[in-house]
């Protein structure tokens, strides 16, 4: 009999950073007994990474924005493939959400005329993102924690969640380890809410924390739920590329929203030179409109420098490898030329964008008020995840909720910047509120001893094997390195299927993982833990992109380089089948009502 | 840079320990945080190490580099005198766990012991506030800490005298002044600050500023407005004197 201690909660909420706080307090808020888990301390979850803003229309800036914009530009910058009811839950509830945090002691940057400020971003057609500076996303977990902490949940810090337990078709707890001694834990809980980030590890260019490993995906897909749009992983276009030891860090878009150039080694602006169809209209035709509309012009078009995401990568991947790159490997991002415009420009840039001119200044030497960055693509956010009903969040599995990064269907093919952290509070909330109303419903399931016994037995295996088995820190390189060059921003069949080999060795060699030590604050461990995890969702990413025969969003595949209309009717599905092996299955979109359908095209 | 230096690290737990010496290559542009991971992906892979956004951002890396307290994700080994060993300590403040990861649990108690925030009444029907960019600046500069919790490593009254019963560090004094100077807050901490959390201890030597790797200014901007409002309100001579009329 396997040795372990026992929380029981009507809702576990397994991750802490936007989504898991704010479902948390509203769970807790119902008077429910309710837990949060994470395998960070409590305030270092990812959230405090975001830096550009929260995406809400409150029309404090402009006017002419509402839910409506901000619905179309999301359906827009998700190709459509977005589940329509969370688009529009999104952008109806955002502003409430955000003047929530304010209620809680947020403080926004604020307007002239005292209210919130908002700043523009790319492919959001008014200034709508919220912010502090480049740390809204501080600002925000800060707000969430520090309201959370004296709204009754209990947080257990530093722990690791192996498995979901499963009773007669519904959750019914979760069954982990405290990473600080290593012990064993079951959390008996009547309903479990899944807020546990993305998947950036499974790259070696990302942008993400080490906990980004893919675990809510994982845990879902095992316990057998359904996973959404999983060929699609966002490519933030500007990481920084130098010195090595820090490429991929974020540089937040908020730099180019401020007014922000990429040029190439030739001194141009080359995001003039390719303008996509869908945003022809909306692009700015010289350099001088498109500085105007930075500094808030309401009659210029935004710069191309701020079209999507996955554009802008796919721009700059092109100079690059046509040799107009910058010396190590990436373009140059300009803010420093501001100065032709604006007189105090090193104290405006460090005002407007502290953390970046921090980070440059430490990490690479670089004073960004008088000299350009170089920057290039770096992994960045997974729009693919757990599959949830719109309203509710309730995945494929009853009991079983998911929200923020590890949920899908927001954001379809590709996500704007901002709507993330509107993201994380406005479905955060609703997943607490649905995950306390199911546990009122249905009460607990019962624990089965020999799914707990097996996941002990799997945690153990490694230090079985000892410190002669494969090394956890090599398998996981190797499978970055793989995912890196082979499923990356461009794509190929040849490529993807030789990835799917790698993958399978690389799972042949996870199952020999061996480790030495105890299992006190064992990295090594941990890594060979979360190994699985990784597996599985690069596993996930492949096989979709795989099947997905055309470049939408987020996916390009050089194969396939044009979109095709058929694909722009289906989403891919990934779930375990009863064999064990991994399925891919297309499936219809569901269809927008007509009344949304005539908001999408009065505002194309 | 040289290519190869040593990193001489501090490895055990609560019972005990001592330092132990690896040899790594180097790029350049390292952090020490890199330095440590490869030392763990190569020679000592159940080295422990707490760290999280590798970024600056998080305030999980931190530890004595040197007999400074840093992040280790922010120093760059160009920083450093690859001459001789990196001495790379957990911080002393506080337990013990294992290797360089340290029981910083206490914080997190600490907190709850700080009254909450609690906003005025909203100023219009919408239940918005309305908040002048020059009133908000001086609390964002509190509100810019990533709880790295390096003030409170290198504050003597915790480090030297172990006072973590009575005295709440530097970090929560940063806290309590960010929501006495929140232009919406309405709660008064201020003899909670003087009784409870004991910031009479603090002799403002300036050591936790000189550490933040925010650069707030923790002992002017904050704990020294602090104690004058407590000045202000208990050793007054002429207030007393009308408190007592």
């Amino acid at each position: 009999m396997a040795e372990y201690q026992t929380y029981p909660y009507d809702v576990l909420v397994i991750g802490a950073g936007g989504a898991g706080l704010r479902a948390a307090i509203q769970a807790a808020s119902t008077g429910l007994k309710t837990g949060v888990v994470c395998k960070s301390l409590l305030g270092k979850a990812h959230t405090v990474m975001a830096e550009g803003g929260v995406a809400a229309a409150l029309a404090n800036v402009d006017d002419r924005d509402n839910w409506r914009v901000h619905f179309s530009d999301t359906m827009r910058g998700g190709q459509y493939l977005n589940n329509w009811r969370m688009a529009e839950l999104h952008a109806k509830e955002a502003p409430e959400r955000v003047r929530e945090l304010e209620a809680w002691g947020a403080l926004f940057d604020r307007t002239k005329d005292g209210r919130i400020l908002q700043r523009n971003f790319g492919g959001h057609r008014y200034p709508r993102l919220a912010h502090v500076g480049d740390r809204t996303g501080l600002e925000m977990i800060r707000t969430l924690q520090d309201h959370g902490i004296h709204s009754g949940m209990d947080v257990h810090m530093e722990c690791t969640v192996l498995s979901l337990l499963v009773d007669s078709g519904r959750v019914a707890g979760a069954f982990g380890y405290d990473r600080e001694k290593g012990h064993f834990i079951l959390w008996p809980a009547k309903a479990v809410v899944l807020a546990t980030g993305g998947i950036g590890r499974a790259y070696k260019v990302t942008s993400n924390s080490w906990e980004y490993t893919g675990d809510g995906h994982a845990l879902a897909y095992r316990a057998g739920a359904e996973l959404l749009d999983m060929e699609f992983v966002q490519f933030h276009p500007t990481g920084m590329v130098w010195p090595i030891s820090v490429r991929g860090i974020l540089v937040t878009e908020g730099v180019r929203g401020e007014g922000g150039v990429l040029r190439n080694s030739e001194g141009k602006r080359f995001m003039f030179d390719d303008i996509p169809d869908l945003y022809k209209t909306q692009t700015a035709d010289s350099e001088d409109e498109g500085w105007r509309y930075t500094q808030g012009d309401k009659n210029a078009r935004r710069p191309p420098e701020l079209l999507t995401r996955d554009h802008v990568a796919r721009c700059i991947n092109r100079e690059v490898k046509a040799g107009r790159g910058s010396p190590h490997g990436g373009v140059y991002l300009d803010i420093a030329w501001i100065k032709q415009h604006i007189a105090d420009a090193p104290v405006h840039i460090k005002r407007k964008l502290p953390s970046m001119y921090h980070q440059f200044k430490q990490l690479a030497d670089i004073d960004i008020t008088k000299e350009a960055m170089e920057v290039g693509p770096t992994t960045h956010y997974m729009m693919g995840g757990v599959k949830v009903d719109g309203d509710s969040e309730m995945s494929t599995l009853p009991g079983l909720f998911a929200a923020g990064e590890v949920a899908a269907g927001l954001h379809g093919a590709n996500r704007l910047g901002g709507n993330s952290l509107s993201d994380l509070i406005v479905f955060g909330k609703r997943a607490g509120e649905y995950a306390a109303e199911f546990a009122k419903k249905n009460g607990a399931g019962a624990i089965d001893e020999g799914q707990i016994q097996g996941a002990v037995n799997e945690a153990l295996s490694p230090f079985d094997r000892g410190p002669s088995g494969e090394n956890p820190y090599a398998i996981q390189h190797e499978l970055q390195d793989t995912m890196q060059d082979l499923v990356g921003i461009v794509r190929t069949e040849g490529e993807m299927s030789r990835a799917l080999d790698q993958i399978g060795g690389f799972w042949k060699r996870e199952a020999r993982a061996g480790i030495g030590g105890h299992r006190q604050y064992n990295n090594g461990w941990h890594t060979a833990m979360d190994l699985k995890n990784l597996l599985t969702v690069s596993e996930a990413v492949t096989r979709a992109a795989l099947v997905r025969k055309e470049s939408r969003g987020a996916q390009f595949r050089d194969d396939f380089p044009e979109k095709d209309p058929e694909w722009g009717k289906k989403n891919n599905i990934v779930r375990r089948g009863d064999d064990g092996g991994m399925i891919v299955e297309s499936r219809p979109v569901t269809p927008i009502p007509p009344e949304l359908k005539a908001i999408i095209e009065e505002m194309k | 840079m040289s290519d190869q230096a040593l990193f001489r690290i501090w490895r055990g737990d609560a019972s005990g320990g001592g330092f132990q010496d690896y040899k790594t290559n180097i790029d350049s542009g390292m952090v020490v945080l890199d330095a440590v991971h490869r030392i763990q992906a190569e020679q000592a892979p159940d080295l422990a190490v707490r760290w999280n956004c590798k970024a600056g951002k998080c305030g999980s890396c931190s530890a004595e580099i040197n007999g400074t307290p840093k992040l280790m994700c922010m120093t760059r080994l160009s920083e450093l005198n690859l001459d001789m060993p990196v001495i790379i300590e957990p911080m002393h403040a506080f337990p013990s766990i294992r290797d360089l990861v340290t029981d910083v649990s206490w914080n997190f108690r600490v907190k709850k012991t700080i009254q909450k925030f609690q906003p005025r009444k909203p100023d219009n029907p919408d239940g918005t506030w309305n908040m002048q960019q020059a009133d908000v600046d001086r609390v964002q500069e509190f509100r810019k800490c990533i709880e790295c919790f390096l003030c409170q490593d290198v504050c003597h009254v915790l480090r030297n005298h172990g006072k973590h019963d009575e005295f709440i560090g530097p970090r929560f004094f940063v806290y309590a002044a960010a929501l006495e100077m929140h232009p919406l807050d309405t709660a008064d901490r201020i003899q909670d600050l003087r009784k409870k959390h004991s910031i009479g201890y603090c002799n403002i030597t300036t050591c936790c500023r000189q550490v933040c790797p925010e650069s707030i200014t923790i002992t002017e901007n904050a704990i020294i407005p602090l104690k004058e409002r407590i000045v202000d309100r208990y050793f007054d001579p002429l207030k007393k004197f009308f408190r007592i009329l």
